[in-house]
């Protein structure tokens, strides 16, 4: 009797454990579509889970999506080959750097025929660091700007960068948790080049971002948009994507692009040379590029999108507010951000690190 | 009763899982990039913005620890003596919590304590001003306290179930008053409770990044936020392991010494 | 008075933990995908979590890996105890100290440390990786659960079944695995509650497309957490608190205190 008790339970537990094993490998296989998957690293948050959902039901091919925070973050993961994706997607100078290093693939543009859906001056832009286009397919473009609350702020105040200095707004500044980015604002006030590789300069921008340090509420990279939309902060940096989130909630919030210039980035799709599904890749990515897609994407991030073919989808009013299809005028005083030497990059990282220790 | 053979697969387990890990990251902290044997990521401890980090985390984690066991000392004596019956319903309740990911709960803390959060607005029907709770340290020790609490509460509270009720009472009997009994008999009785619930929170507390990042608002950076951003934004593995080792040293070396004080040398978690 | 004040005392120590899960529950029932502002009830986001594919894989990789990686801990720790304890004693403090090495590390060194070995061994991250590394941090807390169990008392008894005739297996079996048992059983749920919150060392563990709750919660951190994540812990919470109402009641009913 005692010992059918314990080999009743033996069974049970290895029963239990054989369930489990059974379900997982059930499960997993469950993952891939009819056609296989693929593995696809983006930026959190930068799409809708629609556009997911109608590729795999176009191709039978299933997307595992993963997200990450900052443009160093993925080029870490890729560096090291730790994990292997199939498509990425991350910043302009990020897939320059990459590049150089061999870290992605050429595209087989015969697989992407929908590329041509791409508006030429984003492609003209692209070509910068992408000489003939073989490697990046750009997603979303977009500027950094000022966002801030007009009850609190005047138009006038926020031309210009200076206005995160103001210690009138302490304790109510929002700056980008991010290394190029934070830099970019200091070292555009001061009438420098957001990639400078002058020591002198990175480190006057260094002193002027832990000047800043008292004032600033908090660093935060797409959180900001929602301190903006409770009023916790008056002013923060973001991208001009957040515009139409921000104003959903908010009526108070605008958005300016500050003379002095700024940042102007272009988002792309690239497949790692390590990739294993390249086909499946590249039929996703000319799934992005279709109009119906971008459009799609556009009504769920109003990120600007370089998709001329989407445009005929998209409402008038839309395209024609500046703050989310930024004008020529904005654009001509926007910079990219370029992949710079590792001595200049261990430059910045100092630098950071000592604003952040402040 | 036992064969010693046993416990070889849990042998086989430390060396696979901690030893040849801790080789590993012994191997990064003294190579450079280029491949090079070097003492700097070790000493970099010391450069101005790494002890800068280390003194603050430092300081923080020894707050929470203080605070945590100012809490749960009394906590664990009430406990002890309630008549609330379900003693394990008692502790249940403090182990539910932690079935919420704790990430989730710090998270919620934000929404607590932003300016424009529930606390204030709670202030603000009362008209008193908003508080400023969020992006301080004090918000930091506040996630710490709040995530580690339950880790505190439980091994003291376990100790000081076990203690015998007659010992108290022979004390009372021999004339103590209560002051006299609880730091002569109860306290002394409850240190191995008080050495493990320390060991458990002090060494996270020392090194998470999760609660700086959250509550800190980036602009709080503690040790263990500058060993992640070595690992996944900087790509210097080599800096990170070093700095890793000369915590995993500090951090023995202080459990060691507190260790002195557990004179009953009772190997018991909780 | 003194009752008022412990009854005060608790409360508020109840309040101070509970109040952040009560937020999130609220927030759950959010219209507004914000944080910050509510604007009305909604079960949109329990809704959205059955739906979301992401979502349930992270579900079943966390509970599966926690189911898994407890159980062979807990086996690997309890014969690890038993086989301990027939060593001489410098032996012993020794493996002893090993294994408490896990425990003391930081969380991050732990996991980085695991990493860094996986990369250099070339070994591809992924779901076993992640395994791997919750076996490795759990095993210490079976064994320093089971351990403080086997002690004197549980050897006599064991030699008096043994003179009573028994045989050395079912003398095991009846006197020594009863005594180890609440000691095997907390040891589970520990490394069980471990593997289910654990963050940091999955995080470095992971590799692509594996997802535990917690590492997708960590994703969102930055972007702004999507409310299906509240409605998820919601759920997690509810099942948790409903587990231990009727633990409780039963172990009301047999008497049995319930011994960590």
């Amino acid at each position: 009797m005692m010992r059918n008790n314990m080999a009743r339970r033996t069974i049970g537990v290895f029963m239990i454990f054989v369930m489990l094993v059974g379900c997982m490998l059930s499960l997993s296989s469950c993952r891939s579509g009819v056609n296989g998957e693929i593995y696809v690293l983006c930026y959190g948050d930068y799409m809708d889970q629609k556009v997911l959902e109608d590729f795999e039901e176009e191709t039978g091919i299933a997307v595992v999506l993963d997200t990450y925070d900052t443009a160093e973050e993925l080029y870490t993961m890729m560096s090291n080959s730790s994990a292997k994706y199939d498509c990425i997607c991350t910043s302009d100078y990020m897939m320059e750097k990459m590049m150089k290093e061999g870290l992605l693939a050429k595209l087989n543009k015969k697989n992407i025929p929908a590329l041509k859906n791409i508006d030429d001056v984003y492609m003209k832009k692209s070509a910068e660091f992408d000489k003939g286009n073989n490697y990046v397919v750009p997603y979303q473009v977009g500027v950094a700007g000022i966002a801030y609350n007009k009850k609190k702020v005047s138009a006038e105040e926020v031309k210009s960068w200076k206005v995160l200095w103001d210690k009138k707004y302490a304790d109510e500044i929002i700056m980008p948790d991010s290394m190029r980015d934070a830099f970019m604002i200091a070292l555009t006030k001061n009438g420098h080049s957001l990639n400078s590789t002058d020591a002198k300069e990175i480190l006057q921008a260094e002193k002027d971002l832990i000047a800043q340090k008292p004032l600033v509420y908090r660093y935060s990279n797409d959180a900001a948009r929602d301190r903006l939309v409770d009023g916790s902060a008056a002013i923060g940096v973001v991208w001009n994507g957040e515009y139409a989130y921000m104003t959903d909630y908010n009526e108070d919030v605008d958005f300016c692009v500050p003379d002095e210039g700024s940042e102007f980035f272009i988002d792309s799709w690239a497949i790692p040379a390590i990739a294993t599904n390249k086909e499946g890749a590249e039929a996703w990515i000319n799934f992005c590029c279709k109009a119906k897609t971008a459009a799609t994407n556009f009504d769920y991030l109003w990120y600007t999108s370089p998709n001329k073919a989407a445009y005929k989808l998209i409402d008038k009013e839309a395209l024609e507010n500046p703050a989310i299809f930024p004008t020529d005028d904005i654009l001509a005083r926007c910079h990219s951000l370029r992949d710079l030497p590792q001595d200049a990059v261990d430059l910045y990282a100092d630098a950071w690190k000592k604003v952040k220790a402040n | 009763m036992a064969n010693k053979k046993w416990a070889s697969p849990f042998i086989i387990w430390i060396i696979a899982g901690t030893v040849i890990p801790i080789l590993s990251i012994i191997y990064y902290g003294f190579t450079t990039r280029d491949g090079g044997f070097t003492f700097r990521n070790i000493t970099a401890i010391f450069e101005h913005d790494h002890i800068q980090a280390l003194g603050l985390s430092l300081g923080l984690a020894i707050a929470s620890t203080l605070v945590c066991l100012i809490l749960a000392i009394p906590m664990a004596m009430i406990l002890k003596g309630s008549k609330f019956g379900k003693e394990g319903f008692m502790i249940f309740v403090f182990i539910l919590p932690m079935w919420m990911n704790f990430l989730l709960r710090t998270m919620a803390w934000q929404v607590l304590l932003e300016r424009a959060g529930v606390i204030n607005s709670i202030l603000g029907i009362f008209g008193l001003p908003p508080q400023e709770l969020m992006n301080t340290p004090g918000a930091i020790i506040l996630g710490m306290v709040y995530d580690f609490l339950p880790f505190m509460i439980l091994p003291i509270y376990n100790t000081v179930s076990k203690i015998d009720d007659h010992l108290i009472e022979a004390a009372y009997d021999l004339g103590a008053n209560k002051f006299t009994v609880y730091m002569r008999v109860i306290l002394p009785l409850t240190v191995p409770g008080i050495v493990s619930g320390i060991t458990m929170v002090f060494i996270p507390a020392l090194t998470t990044f999760v609660i700086s990042n959250m509550l800190g608002g980036g602009k709080v950076n503690l040790i263990g936020n500058i060993i992640e951003q070595e690992f996944t934004v900087n790509s210097n593995w080599y800096l990170g392991s070093g700095l890793s080792l000369v915590m995993m040293i500090f951090i023995i070396a202080s459990m060691l010494l507190l260790n002195k004080f557990d004179k009953t040398g009772g190997q018991s978690l909780i | 008075m003194k009752k008022t004040i412990s009854v005060i005392y608790i409360a508020i120590i109840m309040l101070f933990l509970y109040l952040p899960i009560m937020a999130l529950v609220v927030l759950s029932f959010n219209d507004a995908k914000s944080m910050a502002v509510f604007t009305g009830f909604s079960l949109r986001w329990y809704q959205e979590l059955f739906q979301s594919r992401m979502l349930m894989y992270a579900v079943v990789n966390t509970f599966s890996i926690a189911i898994i990686s407890s159980l062979i801990a807990t086996i690997i720790g309890t014969l690890a105890v038993l086989g301990l304890s027939s060593m001489k004693k410098k032996n012993q403090d020794l493996i002893l100290a090993a294994n408490n090495i896990p425990m003391l590390n930081a969380d991050i060194v732990t996991g980085i440390s695991l990493m860094l070995c996986f990369i250099i061994l070339h070994i591809p991250l992924g779901y076993c990786t992640i395994l791997f590394a919750h076996i490795t941090f759990s095993i210490p807390y079976v064994v320093l659960s089971v351990r403080p169990r086997l002690n004197r008392t549980t050897d006599r008894l064991f030699e008096a079944a043994l003179d009573l005739g028994a045989s050395r297996g079912y003398a095991f079996r009846k006197v020594v695995l009863p005594e180890l048992k609440p000691g095997i059983v907390s040891g589970f749920l520990l490394a069980f509650t471990m593997s289910v919150d654990d963050f940091i060392i999955t995080y470095f563990n992971r590799g692509a497309g594996i997802n535990t709750i917690s590492t997708v919660i960590y994703s969102q951190v930055k972007v702004g957490i999507r409310p299906s994540l509240f409605a998820l812990s919601t759920i997690i919470f509810v099942i948790a608190f409903v587990a231990l109402v009727v633990v409780n009641r039963n172990s009301d009913r047999k008497g049995v205190a319930f011994n960590l």
